[in-house]
């Protein structure tokens, strides 16, 4: 027990002098989870939207003001072409051009039918998709009021109604602030447990210090139980530090139990660390490991459901993810937090952390040889 | 000649002696491709639903089966009163529960106005928003079966045409952000790493008191990277041509030679930042965090620019990568000439300059 206490003196010790690394640790993922939080929506601010009016008559101004109004766009009526529009569009200058064809007012009026043309640059889908629903509701909020002008809405009387009315449960604001800052808090967290264990062990290794260690009378259990639990009080105390950011700042709710939220991400820490130490052991250089770890990271990222539902994802994808403690702990946070799940709930996700924790870390103690 | 060539000769050595980094090297713009290709989507099919239905009728029968039958849901509770309905999301097991209120037929017919209310789990605020959507979709179909498909009186008809990218692909925004990605990661974080590694080892001192000039050292530390960055970005290419279908617009050239630059530009910060940091750790840090982090978030990869907020979008700014991403869209998707993309390429330009000073400075003090 002795050695083990003097053995985590030492890694503190070794942690807290590297002046360049400590600011490092403790203050860039502060940072990040800022910046993060606030980028990862995906709202649309501003869509720059160009208006090539050619019918200059009393409905396309009112098709037009109706975009002026909303907030979204920000409209732009220079009398151009479609031909300079498209331009335009081709330097990123608009992204979305409104063509209004000559004869659309007497059209609404005789036929009942007006057509309109609407450019979107669509390089990003998502945005255009996004934009696509504006559009679309704007129109129909028009027509609507054109409807009111013509006096059509007798011929609506005879028409049948569902009204549905959404509710959000757990977040009635769609604040994607909430979703997004307990995954990130598990970035963070992962980045820190997984790659600095994996190199702090090969940097032993790259400068032989690792040797001197392996001529002491020190266990292997020692060894590892010393180098484990310094980057595991670390990773709790940046995932306190994140979780009370996000409670200060972006009212993060904590609606289920502290200890069942510590619980879990311990038994998610040790699969972690133990995945750490599992690089390192397989790892002759620093380069080695940044790579490695590099690359499962952003494999089970990518995979994890932080940015996009697991249950999108194709058959095959979902199979592989039955190993991707990503997808566990990531579900198991948002449930904690957010919706306030109990331990009967967590039952499958806490299953699985545990049996990946302990397969981790047994694979790792079995890999890690004490040798010249 | 002969020596600086003997020198690119050992690095190249020095890299190809490891084979799992090469491997992971090759692999991560392949994986990225496919992951980014086929698991990134945000496609709603067979999520988990349930019904409350406080009035069981033919109507309310149709509805669930349309929904159930639409492909994007799958039933999987009938709940049978209001107090199951946390604990159903408490588990996870559901995203929406769709709430029938009672006499629902018959407050259709007679009075023809009936409510749904549509409960979401808006835990996962975007799926919430699309799942509403999605029902409220099938909901407003089965209602122009039920007033026998007549029009509203009046049609104003949209004609959208999605620009550049008619079928609303994903690919046209992932392989310009992968490509990035791979260009930063082997010429500024390696070459950062593998500086830096010669600094820790001792090796670099060596190296100095060679006959080889500082110069040729830098020139020939970074060759190797460059030759590896370009085999990635053909790869690249190839794959989003050959898997994508996703053809070079403009022209190829053009993109290669735009490449070179970033190439350089990355490869001068890389430099830089061995100049500043003394450990491997300390200089993987900085390019992860300074470099990766920012590259993949800021530069409007996966994040539009447009959506984040001002100071975010002033510090993308000062990314080069934000404007090499503007580049490599404009040439790739939208077939843009150098005309159109000369201002980024001069701003790329510039940081590439500001870096190689900084490092010239930075390396001379290092050597006295």
């Amino acid at each position: 027990m002795r050695t083990i206490l003097f053995l985590i003196q030492k890694e503190f010790l070794q942690i807290f002098r590297n002046k360049t690394l400590l600011p490092v640790i403790f203050g860039v993922p502060f940072i990040q989870l800022i910046i993060f939080v606030n980028v990862m929506t995906f709202d649309l601010k501003e869509v720059k939207i160009t208006v090539v009016d050619n019918d200059h008559s009393v409905y396309s101004r009112k098709l037009v003001s109706r975009f002026k109004g909303s907030s979204l766009f920000r409209v732009s009526e220079r009398n151009i072409s479609l031909h300079e529009a498209e331009d335009q569009m081709l330097r990123s200058q608009t992204d979305v051009i409104l063509v209004i064809p000559r004869g659309f007012e007497k059209k609404l009026v005789k036929e009942h039918k007006g057509e309109t043309q609407v450019l979107i640059n669509a390089v990003n889908a998502m945005s255009a998709e996004i934009i696509h629903g504006y559009v679309n509701s704007i129109a129909y909020e028009v027509s609507k009021e054109i409807m009111v002008d013509l006096k059509l809405f007798r011929q609506m009387a005879g028409r049948k109604i569902i009204q549905v009315t959404p509710s959000f449960w757990y977040n009635q604001d769609l604040n994607y602030k909430i979703y997004m800052l307990p995954g990130i808090c598990i970035i963070l967290v992962s980045i820190v447990s997984v790659f600095l264990t994996a190199m702090n062990i090969v940097r032993e290794k790259e400068i032989g210090t690792i040797e001197q260690i392996n001529v002491t009378p020190i266990k292997r259990h020692q060894f590892i139980i010393g180098k484990l639990i310094p980057f595991y009080l670390i990773a709790l105390f940046l995932f306190t530090i994140g979780i009370s950011v996000g409670w200060f700042f972006y009212h993060v709710p904590v609606n289920g139990s502290l200890a069942l939220l510590y619980g879990v991400i311990t038994l998610y820490l040790v699969g972690a660390l133990g995945l750490g130490l599992f690089i390192s052991a397989i790892s002759e250089t620093q380069q080695q490991v940044l790579f490695t770890c590099f690359l499962i990271l952003i494999v089970f990222i990518i995979m994890s459901g932080l940015f996009t539902p697991v249950e999108s994802m194709p058959r095959w994808a979902q199979y592989l993810n039955v190993v991707n403690p990503f997808v566990y702990i990531i579900r198991a946070m948002r449930m904690i937090l957010l919706k306030g799940s109990g331990f009967h709930d967590l039952i499958p996700e806490i299953a699985a952390l545990t049996v990946y924790g302990a397969a981790m870390l047994s694979f790792a103690i079995n890999t890690y040889r004490k040798r010249a | 000649m002969k020596r600086f060539l003997g020198f690119v000769r050992k690095e190249f050595i020095h890299i190809l002696r490891d084979p799992r980094t090469m491997a992971i090297l090759f692999g991560i713009p392949v994986i990225e491709m496919l992951l980014f290709g086929f698991v990134i989507s945000n496609e709603i099919k067979d999520v988990s639903i349930a019904v409350y239905d406080q009035s069981r009728d033919a109507d309310t029968r149709n509805l669930i089966n349309k929904l159930a039958s639409s492909g994007y849901f799958k039933l999987m509770h009938e709940v049978s009163g209001p107090g199951d309905l946390t604990a159903l999301f408490k588990k996870g097991e559901v995203k929406e529960i769709v709430v029938f209120e009672p006499f629902f037929s018959k407050k259709l017919h007679e009075q023809h106005k009936a409510s749904v209310q549509l409960i979401t789990d808006a835990s996962e605020p975007n799926v919430a928003t699309m799942i509403m959507n999605y029902t409220s979709s099938v909901i407003q179909g089965y209602l122009n079966e039920v007033n026998n498909g007549t029009a509203l009186p009046l049609q104003l008809d949209l004609r959208v045409r999605m620009v550049y990218n008619e079928n609303l692909r994903s690919v046209y925004m992932f392989v310009p952000g992968i490509i990035v990605v791979i260009l930063m990661l082997i010429s500024a974080m390696m070459t950062s790493v593998s500086l830096t590694r010669e600094k820790e080892h001792g090796t670099m001192e060596v190296l100095l008191a060679s006959p080889l000039r500082p110069v040729q050292i830098i020139i020939g530390k970074v060759i190797p990277y460059i030759v590896l960055a370009f085999i990635n970005i053909i790869v690249i290419l190839i794959l989003s041509y050959t898997v994508y279908g996703l053809p070079v617009q403009g022209s190829l050239v053009l993109l290669l030679a735009e490449a070179l630059l970033f190439c350089i530009m990355a490869l001068s910060l890389g430099i830089m930042i061995s100049t500043i940091a003394e450990t491997q750790l300390v200089a993987m840090f900085i390019s992860m965090v300074g470099l990766m982090m920012p590259t993949i978030l800021l530069s409007g990869f996966i994040f539009p620019v447009e959506s984040l907020p001002k100071v975010l979008q002033w510090i993308s700014a000062v990314m080069p990568a934000r404007w090499f991403i503007v580049i490599v869209k404009g040439i790739m998707i939208k077939g843009s000439a150098f005309e159109h993309v000369w201002k980024e390429t001069l701003i790329i330009t510039g940081f590439a300059l500001l870096f190689i000073l900084i490092t010239i400075k930075k390396f001379k003090q290092r050597l006295e």
